[in-house]
């Protein structure tokens, strides 16, 4: 005979049953009973933010840098409204998520009462999957389901809405073993013939290329040490998305950078002229692929993905590979070194000859200036004094992110948070207090850019109640820079509406929050600017302030293939067609 | 049933049938979906559809597994060849759902419509009506001095052929069920 609790401690008992050890939440009317539960309690602790989607990006950056699902709990009405961004991002990106949602009484759902959204209705398409829970005693076993949804096959957010009635009615409590999860066991084994296909074709390939995804971060580590003993092995060139930085570390022989619009020249010069692609836990983005047809159009592609719908749905690949990434790789080298360890050593060999003489581009050189920072310089000395510090890395969206992402260096997965599917801005702030929180010792620094640092700002609040001291690394140039660069790339240098008047004064925002402000805009005052916001031992909102007018580069043009990079600013006129124009 | 993997008759065991035929020509499917009978379901599926872009030709839901609390949505959609692997995938991978058949590829299947065809008229026009409908064995199923209503079963091509032919005999209403579908032989 099971015990009987109410369903507000149902709740709390499953959280602690599935080891959840931090909740990020705001309250509201319809959670009251659930919050009583958590103030009655000390194995999970709460963190009250500032605004709803500000908890579900910092349960992102929870799951983001530790591999485990972030617990996010609001209230009906606007409280679950406010959190739809987050879950969009968070299904973009994969990223495994629960939300709890109060909703008004079942007797009450309908009637338009206060604070009522169709909480469910509304999260059905940027969820993974949602429940309206109407029995208590069918709580526990859908809360230990929506864990297990969250966080097998491809991960992705998932919501329970609670209407109050059902927390406060007794129940049955279930533990998470005895809840069926029978009919969702995503498949992780690939198939092997189909792997023995890819293990040939390894052994015949001229001009390989590794392109691999956040998929490999969201298989585990096992799955980037696979990936790197794949790349040792066979001495092939690897490339990652923007999702998948650290997999491979940064500092290894056969990294060629990230690929895509703003990847490196010879990321993308390797997949357009290589002759065989292996896509591990990618799914060829349009920021990846570039124009369609003029795609990699010599290769021979293979993918591994656990999610059948990524393969085939924007470029047909020869070789699917349907399964976990670690469970593929760890067959495919078992495979592959049976045969004989093959490669054409003498090819690829060759093949690295043509891509070191794209190397010599150095396509992520820029203009130095004496007299101004360039965003690419402080991003530069920020790698440089922070790199061989324990750290985690997130951003904002728009040029500081790229910027980010082609000047750091990622050693290791799950150090570089950033929102990639969804670009929402606004997300950087937040999440830098989830990877805080979970890693209360590590330096985590959120690269921003002013405008979408300004979107959640709120959340420095939440920073300076729970004493984090998260580095909110601001590049400032006055401007929605990536907006600005498409406009002047695009719509004939008319700026509409791309520059941010009336900024606050950031050092005076951060004294009024309790933390330290820096601004710097000498570069020969920034290394000790930047060792200042390091050596602090609280938050620090530093302003940087950059050059207003500078493009993020090298870039594919929409529409445009791999090998129409733009590589300097001369480059840019003209460079998007009116067929071009119409894509984002 | 394992949701995420290709459905067990939608292909065989191998990830070969994931390539795709990349024609370009536009094809009508039959699919037979079978999800968990629960509250929203059919919303999640209509909504994977106008979401995504897809066509819904024609759509049924029911409950056919009281035990397992199972129900079955047959529906008919048009596309690429392509878009038809993408549609059955992204079926697929829902939680909700059970099984995703493609009656149309996966050998002989039956298909079914019943539709109710009010008409009205007298005199000669109420005789060629009448007389129509036993040659298209549909039944009736009420009657007045000036009316009709039909019954009738068989492919949505034989039900739209009726209505054309009831047309110009006083067709005043059409309720159709959409597209019941099965796999012929065991």
């Amino acid at each position: 005979m099971s015990k009987q609790m109410t369903g507000a401690q149902i709740v709390v008992k499953a959280l602690k049953d599935q080891g959840v050890d931090t909740v990020f939440g705001y309250p509201g009317g319809a959670v009251l009973p659930i919050y009583d539960e958590i103030f009655q309690q000390n194995d999970i602790r709460h963190i009250l933010v500032r605004h709803e989607q500000g908890a579900t990006h910092a349960a992102e950056g929870y799951a983001r840098s530790t591999g485990k699902p972030g617990v996010v709990l609001v209230t009906s009405g606007p409280g679950a409204t406010n959190a739809v961004t987050g879950m969009t991002d968070a299904l973009m990106d994969s990223i495994p998520m629960i939300v709890l949602t109060g909703q008004v009484p079942t007797f009450m759902i309908g009637s338009d009462a206060f604070q009522e959204a169709d909480t469910v209705g509304i999260t059905r398409p940027c969820t993974k999957h949602n429940w309206l829970v109407k029995e208590t005693d069918q709580l526990a076993e859908t809360l230990h389901q929506a864990f297990h949804i969250a966080t097998s096959g491809r991960p992705g957010p998932v919501l329970i809405d609670i209407p109050k009635d059902v927390q406060f009615a007794n129940g049955e409590y279930m533990p998470p073993k005895k809840a069926k999860t029978s009919h969702y066991q995503p498949r992780l084994k690939g198939d092997m013939d189909a792997i023995t296909e890819l293990a040939t074709l390894m052994e015949t390939a001229k001009k390989p290329v590794i392109y691999s995804g956040g998929g490999v971060i969201n298989s585990g580590k096992a799955a980037s040490q696979l990936l790197r003993e794949l790349v040792k092995e066979t001495n092939f060139p690897i490339t990652s998305t923007l999702m998948g930085l650290g997999a491979y570390p940064a500092s290894g022989d056969n990294w060629l950078g990230m690929l895509g619009m703003h990847g490196t020249y010879e990321a993308n010069l390797t997949m357009h002229d290589c002759d065989l692609m292996i896509c591990v836990g990618a799914r060829f983005d349009d920021r990846i692929t570039g124009v369609i047809p003029k795609f990699s159009p010599h290769s021979k592609k293979a993918h591994i993905d656990i999610d059948a719908s990524s393969i085939n749905k924007v470029i047909h690949v020869d070789v699917p590979i349907l399964g976990d990434v670690a469970h593929v790789l760890e067959d495919l080298l078992k495979v592959w070194k049976s045969r004989g360890r093959k490669t054409m050593a003498n090819d690829v060999r060759k093949w690295w000859g043509q891509i070191d003489e794209w190397r010599a581009v150095k396509c992520l050189s820029y203009e130095t200036s004496d007299s101004i920072i360039k965003p690419q310089y402080a991003l530069e000395r920020l790698e440089a004094l922070t790199k061989d510090h324990d750290r985690y890395v997130c951003t904002e969206v728009g040029q500081h992110q790229m910027w980010a992402a082609q000047y750091l260096g990622f050693e290791d997965p799950n150090r570089w948070m950033t929102s990639g599917g969804l670009g929402t801005m606004g997300y950087g702030m937040p999440a830098s207090v989830g990877i805080q929180l979970a890693h209360p010792e590590s330096l985590v620094i959120n690269v921003a850019g002013e405008a979408s640092w300004l979107m959640n700002m709120q959340e420095m609040g939440t920073a300076a109640q729970y004493r984090l001291p998260v580095k909110q690394f601001i590049l400032n140039n006055e401007r929605l820079g990536m907006v600005r660069q498409w406009q002047e790339l695009l719509h004939g240098e008319r700026y509409s509406s791309s520059w941010s008047e009336s900024l606050p004064d950031f050092v005076k925002l951060a004294e009024a929050f309790g933390a330290k402000g820096i601004q710097v805009s000498n570069p020969a005052d920034l290394d000790d600017a930047i060792m200042e916001m390091i050596n602090h031992d609280g938050p620090v909102i530093f302003d940087c302030l950059v050059e207003k007018h500078e493009n993020c580069l090298p870039m594919i043009p929409s529409g445009k293939a791999h090998n129409e990079m733009l590589l300097g600013n001369a480059s840019t006129k003209d460079a998007i067609d009116s067929d071009g124009a119409v894509m984002v | 049933m394992n949701a995420l993997a290709i459905k067990k008759s939608a292909t065989s065991k191998s990830a070969y049938n994931l390539k795709s035929t990349m024609g370009d020509d536009i094809e009508t499917h039959t699919l037979a979906v079978l999800v968990d009978n629960e509250s929203g379901v059919l919303a999640r599926v209509i909504g994977l559809f106008s979401g995504r872009g897809y066509n819904i030709e024609s759509l049924t839901v029911a409950e056919v597994d009281h035990g397992e609390n199972l129900s079955r949505i047959t529906v008919v959609t048009t596309g690429t060849p392509s878009i038809i692997v993408q549609i059955k995938a992204q079926l697929g991978r829902m939680v909700a759902v059970h099984d995703v058949h493609d009656l149309t590829v996966e050998g002989p299947s039956v298909e079914r419509e019943l539709a109710l065809i009010k008409v009205a008229g007298t005199d000669d026009k109420r005789v060629e009506a009448l007389r129509t409908s036993e040659v298209f064995r549909a039944k009736v199923v009420d009657t007045t001095l000036e009316s009709f209503v039909f019954e009738l079963t068989g492919t949505p091509e034989k039900i739209d052929a009726f209505v054309e032919l009831m047309r110009p005999l006083g067709l005043i209403d059409v309720a159709r069920t959409g597209v019941a579908a099965i796999a012929r032989g065991t």
